[in-house]
């Protein structure tokens, strides 16, 4: 063995495999730096939603047979909206900005496989999105204190996972698609946010016509929403399981395709 | 400003088997209609400070995004100290550093902090004597805490190549690493690479600075349309393709028996291959019988432009 060779073995053997999760420790630190941004106004946005649609609805709007009332029906569809919100807009936001500026070699050209790129950008991208989550929950307890009470907490970790989950993917997806900022604005304007609004966040699907009922259903971001308020209050649209089947089932399918994605360097490696 | 004189020939020990720091075999890459690659084989020794020349669109850039797993062949294979760069990614891109071509930089992060996190994707921690040192080198100790976005295009070039040293890799490529940095910070620049290059680290640099080549590097592949044109080391090239001596002269016309020395033309500047000074003189006698007056004239000693020139035009 020559000691060329040597010398090689011993530098791959002093390596430690753990640089996925310093791509994991960037992108926290990356959000962290302009929390502002991107933890503090999506907060004082969905509780602004709140304020003026409790507000202005509260008498109007019955939701589960005026069990609960509406500022507290609200709460777990607007802490979801913006988990869901926050996890797509880190990813999306990351990799578009890393690809246009050209900084991405940065991380292309480390031993990382495809899968510890996957989960290490999904990952920070979940925390972004559960942060916001949690901080639009304790800032709404406010004005509404029943929604405290959660009746299936282990629901709500579920649904809050799998939530984040689906939709830093999507970010990934986005991210990794788009060539220009103009690209990913339509995707997150024209998709998301449409799927988002009209997911049941602000309203309970048995108050629309029939027809918008059975397109609810194949908006998987309902299942979503629903499934997560589940969760606190013990009362759904359509049932719990189901939702969590879909959302698992959703999950499983958009995980698989972008590391797919991922292994075969769609638009990374050329 | 001093530049060193390429005097590291160095080439494979052929008394026994070495894993070469670069294998490159039949490396094939088209994108449309224009073949970036086409079909190229070179080898690499460990420790060679290796040139790669070519103009713009010769393939340089695609060979080395193909090393760095950055650009995937068509054909061919690629080893890094015997590792293949597709098969066995993982270990290849541990013993490479790659200094991009692009001035990219990452505006959420100070220097150190792009350092620290570099070294983190190489799974080094606690990197700092190595950072510091690094810092030092490529004089950016006083910037260690400033945001890259502060930094001139010089020192976001020197950044670059910080990143591309965290992990000290064996093989090292600097893909046009002087572009927009000044003449004292290039020198600085280079004295450290060649530091590196002395400790036994693997050096493969592209650049438009002639002369930085041919004071650099041992050995020299010239590019052209994808293929390797011409392959050796740096003293043979300058033998076999550049003229002992160059003339430069201000002329209107050049007497029908100098033409085929004629190198290069700007206007009615010429440069001229002379074997040896005898020839000068009868160049002058040349120009005097055919009553050619002489504007400016002065005698340059040969160098890899020249040879660099040769090569290209003769495989127009």
């Amino acid at each position: 063995m020559s000691v060329q060779e040597r010398r090689a073995g011993r530098f791959v053997r002093s390596m430690m495999a753990r640089g996925w999760t310093t791509l994991l420790y960037k992108e926290l630190l990356r959000f962290w730096k302009v929390s502002f941004q991107t933890i503090a106004a999506p907060i004082l946005t969905a509780v602004l939603y709140l304020l003026i649609f409790a507000h202005v609805l509260s008498t109007r709007v019955s939701v589960y047979g005026d069990r609960v009332s509406y500022a507290e029906f609200l709460v777990p569809g607007l802490v979801m909206m913006s988990v869901l919100q926050n996890s797509f807009a880190n990813t999306s936001s990351s990799l578009i900005q890393s690809k246009i500026t050209g900084n991405l070699i940065f991380v292309l050209l480390p031993p990382l496989t495809p899968a510890e790129l996957y989960f290490a950008y999904v990952l920070a991208a979940m925390v972004r999105g559960i942060v916001v989550g949690c901080g639009v929950f304790v800032v709404t307890l406010a004005f509404a204190p029943g929604v405290a009470a959660v009746v299936h907490p282990l629901w709500v970790l579920a649904f809050l996972l799998l939530g984040s989950l689906i939709l830093a993917t999507l970010g990934v997806i986005a991210g990794i698609w788009a060539d220009k900022f103009d690209q990913l604005a339509a995707f997150q304007n024209f998709i998301i946010v449409p799927l988002t609004f009209l997911s049941g966040v602000f309203y309970s699907i048995h108050s629309l016509p029939d027809f918008w009922q059975r397109a609810s259903h194949v908006n998987p971001f309902f299942y979503m929403i629903d499934g997560f308020r589940y969760g606190f209050f013990g009362l759904s649209d359509v049932d719990p399981q189901a939702s969590l089947a879909v959302v698992v089932g959703f999950a499983v399918v958009l995980v698989a395709l972008t590391l797919n994605l991922f292994s075969r360097g769609w638009k990374l490696r050329h | 400003m001093p530049s060193p004189r390429a005097d590291r020939s160095q080439k494979p020990d052929s008394t026994r088997p070495v894993t070469q720091a670069v294998e490159i075999e039949s490396l094939a890459r088209r994108f449309g209609d224009v073949d970036a690659l086409a079909g190229v084989d070179l080898t690499v020794a460990p420790g060679e400070f290796f040139g790669l020349l070519g103009p713009n669109g010769a393939g340089k850039t695609t060979l080395i995004s193909i090393l760095a797993g950055l650009t995937r062949a068509d054909r061919g294979r690629v080893r890094i100290l015997g590792h293949d760069v597709v098969d066995d990614y993982r270990v290849a891109r541990r013993l490479l550093g790659v200094v991009p071509q692009e001035l990219v930089f990452d505006p959420f992060f100070t220097v150190r902090e792009t350092l620290t996190i570099q070294s983190g994707y190489f799974g080094i921690r606690g990197n700092d004597d190595w950072i510091d040192e690094i810092l030092h080198h490529l004089d950016l100790t006083s910037k260690a805490d400033a945001n890259m976005r502060a930094l001139s295009g010089g020192m976001k070039r020197r950044v670059l190549v910080g990143q591309a040293l965290v992990h000290k890799p064996p093989l090292i490529v600097l893909d046009e690493p002087t572009a927009g940095v000044d003449v004292e910070l290039r020198q600085s620049l280079w004295a450290f690479i060649r530091k590196l290059n002395a400790d036994g680290h693997t050096i493969i640099l592209t650049t438009h600075y002639l002369e930085e080549a041919e004071a650099l590097c041992g050995r020299i592949a010239m590019m052209k349309a994808g293929r390797i044109v011409a392959l050796d080391t740096t003293r043979n090239l300058l033998a076999r393709f550049a003229a002992a001596l160059t003339v430069r002269v201000d002329v209107a016309r050049v007497p029908e028996d100098w033409r085929e020395r004629v190198v290069r033309e700007s206007g009615s500047v010429r440069y001229l291959g002379l074997a040896d000074y005898a020839e000068l003189e009868q160049l002058l006698a040349a120009l005097r019988r055919d009553g050619i007056a002489i504007g400016e004239l002065a005698l340059t000693d040969t160098d890899l432009e020249h040879a660099f020139l040769n090569i290209m035009g003769s495989t127009a």
